[in-house]
């Protein structure tokens, strides 16, 4: 039952991040992803010592605005006239020594570890569980992610031509009178928003990990948007479970060894595929060269 | 106050440590105005994380905790990480920044199985590796601290012998190639001596926010002049004030983490910049603003006046 707990958050972790990736990876702002997940961190803490506890809505709601902050300062930096890499760069770690500092300093009245914040620990889910009137509902992970998740597929369900058209092409989006803003702060929001429900389990750079390596592989893989996002679950789904596995048999970090299956499985997209893989390419250009 | 600073000083320990993060913060605020002008600002980051796999395997190897050993390996492993970027963005359709998010994670991911290999394999001294990760000036012997100068003594002294170079491959690479610089080899020594910055200032303020000390200094340096020469001075004061305070207030308290204190001494100064710096600061921006608006109202006005007196003229 456990290891049911482990893999099925192990999973929805996966999910949600990878579908949200390939949205990141063809906006170009995989980056901006990462410094998300960093900066949720002061929300987190802050909401731990507001609410006292671990209630996951006071912590959803709290660092996901803390994300928000992020995407708004990076922007109001870049159009005051900073480069963009520096904005990020400077935003997020910014909040990020903010948040260890407030968690280093309240070390006695937060249930976090520092460690925690870099790695999580998965294999602490199944014991970490949610009550509601007294009836044991299950790990507290899953719950988040759960709602997370369906939030994700709500969303993208009802919004995908907009999503999509805004991910190709904004200034055509604008053009059709498609909010491009709000879709923008809607994708950060949900963004923001998993890295919140997945630090936990999977901490700060891993979410990072799960966010853009699976997606890119399945970049390597076609040119339909549609089968991006399903190709992009599939391989964050396979390097989740084949991680834990391995975890298994290494005596080591679970989502150390989820990120470097899917680095592995990135690699392999990255040699073989048929389109845009390093083999058929110079497949082709042999071929060419004999003609 | 006065006592505390005085207690800094006096004791020899604290007094070595300070200087050390003090010529740290130079060194790197140096190195990272070119990575800065050069917009590779986030590589510092992407170094950062992937010098964590370099750090296990020296220790793994070395079996003991020290400075220059783990530098090595955090310079081996910054050198294959970069490689892998620039393979990915030159060979694949995925952009520069999209391969270093994957690098950096599946690196760090490597690093973070072996961290917990080796912990659980617990082989006695590891419990520093993890000081790694947020970086604790104050756990760093006198041969570290030795390793730390030496290493930002060499950062300045290169920057400043090749201040020519480094000057033209920052702003225009394509002129210095056309005089016939080898660019390819200058761009590599920058990048090792980033990554040198980088592994070296891990030891004071951890994997995740070692990046700050290239990019915050630099960016803050930006805003107060347009030659290089000064923004290379601020950068390098704006990042000895870092670390200096970083070093200085976390010997306050037991619990206080050097890096994060660093970090967000470097951001204050940037955001003082941002605001304040004469020229380019936000509030001298908005002064000009007003001025040319009241200036343009002003002509504007008159020459309606004008204007009108000489239509009434006629």
């Amino acid at each position: 039952m456990m290891d049911f707990w482990i893999i099925l958050t192990a999973v929805l972790v996966a999910s949600a991040c990878s579908i949200l990736g390939c949205f990141l990876i063809l906006r170009r702002m995989a980056l901006v992803g990462d410094a998300i997940s960093h900066a949720v961190l002061p929300g987190i803490a802050i909401a731990f010592l507001m609410s006292g506890t671990r209630d996951s809505m006071w912590m959803l709601l709290g660092a996901t605005a803390f994300g928000l902050l992020t995407v708004f300062l990076i922007q109001t930096l870049q159009t005051s006239g900073l480069q963009s890499d520096a904005s990020i760069g400077i935003v997020f770690t910014a909040l990020f020594a903010v948040g260890v500092l407030l968690i280093s300093l309240n070390a006695q009245h937060i249930d976090l570890d520092l460690d925690c914040v870099l790695f999580g620990e998965i294999a602490y889910v199944p014991w970490d569980t949610w009550t509601l009137g007294g009836a044991d509902m299950g790990p507290r992970a899953v719950w988040m992610l759960g709602i997370t998740l369906t939030v994700i597929l709500l969303l993208m369900g009802l919004f995908y031509k907009q999503f999509k058209i805004c991910a190709f092409d904004p200034a055509m989006a604008a053009a059709c009178g498609i909010p491009v803003l709000l879709f923008h702060y809607l994708l950060m929001g949900m963004v923001s928003m998993t890295a919140v429900s997945s630090f936990e389990s999977v901490g700060a750079i891993l979410v990072v990990g799960m966010l853009i390596i699976p997606a890119a592989t399945a970049y390597l893989l076609t040119n339909r948007l549609g089968v991006m996002i399903g190709l992009s679950v599939a391989a964050g789904i396979v390097s989740a479970i084949s991680g834990y596995l391995i975890s298994y048999l290494l005596d080591a970090s679970i989502a150390g060894c989820i990120v470097s299956v899917a680095g592995i499985l990135f690699i392999l997209a990255l040699l073989l595929s048929p389109s845009h893989g390093l083999i058929a390419k110079f497949a082709r250009r042999r071929e060419a060269q004999a003609a | 106050m006065l006592d505390w600073l005085i207690s800094l000083w006096s004791d020899p320990n604290t007094r070595w440590i300070l200087l050390g993060c003090t010529l740290l913060g130079l060194g790197s605020g140096v190195i990272g105005s070119f990575t800065f002008l050069r917009r590779e600002s986030l590589l510092g980051d992407t170094l950062a994380h992937a010098a964590l796999p370099g750090v296990c395997i020296a220790f793994m190897l070395g079996e003991v905790k020290s400075v220059s050993l783990f530098l090595i390996g955090a310079l081996l492993a910054g050198i294959a990480a970069v490689l892998c970027v620039s393979a990915i963005s030159r060979w694949t359709r995925i952009k520069p920044d999209a391969a270093m998010g994957i690098v950096l994670t599946f690196f760090f991911g490597i690093g973070t199985v072996m961290l917990t290999h080796i912990q659980h394999s617990g082989s006695g001294s590891q419990s520093g590796l993890d000081k790694y990760l947020f970086g604790q000036a104050a756990a760093m012997v006198t041969g570290d601290v030795y390793t730390l100068m030496g290493v930002s003594v060499l950062l300045i002294l290169a920057a400043m012998l090749l201040f020519k170079e480094f000057k033209l491959i920052s702003f225009d690479p394509g002129f210095a190639r056309g005089i016939g610089l080898p660019v390819g080899l200058l761009e590599h020594t920058m990048l090792i001596l980033t990554t040198v910055a980088v592994a070296a200032g891990i030891q004071a303020v951890g994997v995740v926010l070692v990046a700050a000390l290239l990019i915050t200094p630099a960016a803050a340096a930006r805003y107060w002049t347009d030659r290089l020469p000064a923004m290379l001075a601020f950068a390098g004061l704006f990042g000895a004030i870092s670390g200096a305070s970083g070093a200085a207030i976390s010997t306050l308290g037991e619990g206080i983490p050097t890096g994060p204190v660093t970090v967000l001494a470097a951001t204050l100064l940037f955001a003082v910049s941002l605001l304040f710096a004469p020229g380019r600061g936000l509030a001298a921006k908005a002064l000009r603003h007003r001025a040319l608006k009241a200036d343009y109202a002003r002509t504007a006005n008159t020459g309606a006046l004008e204007a009108a007196e000489g239509g009434s003229r006629k």
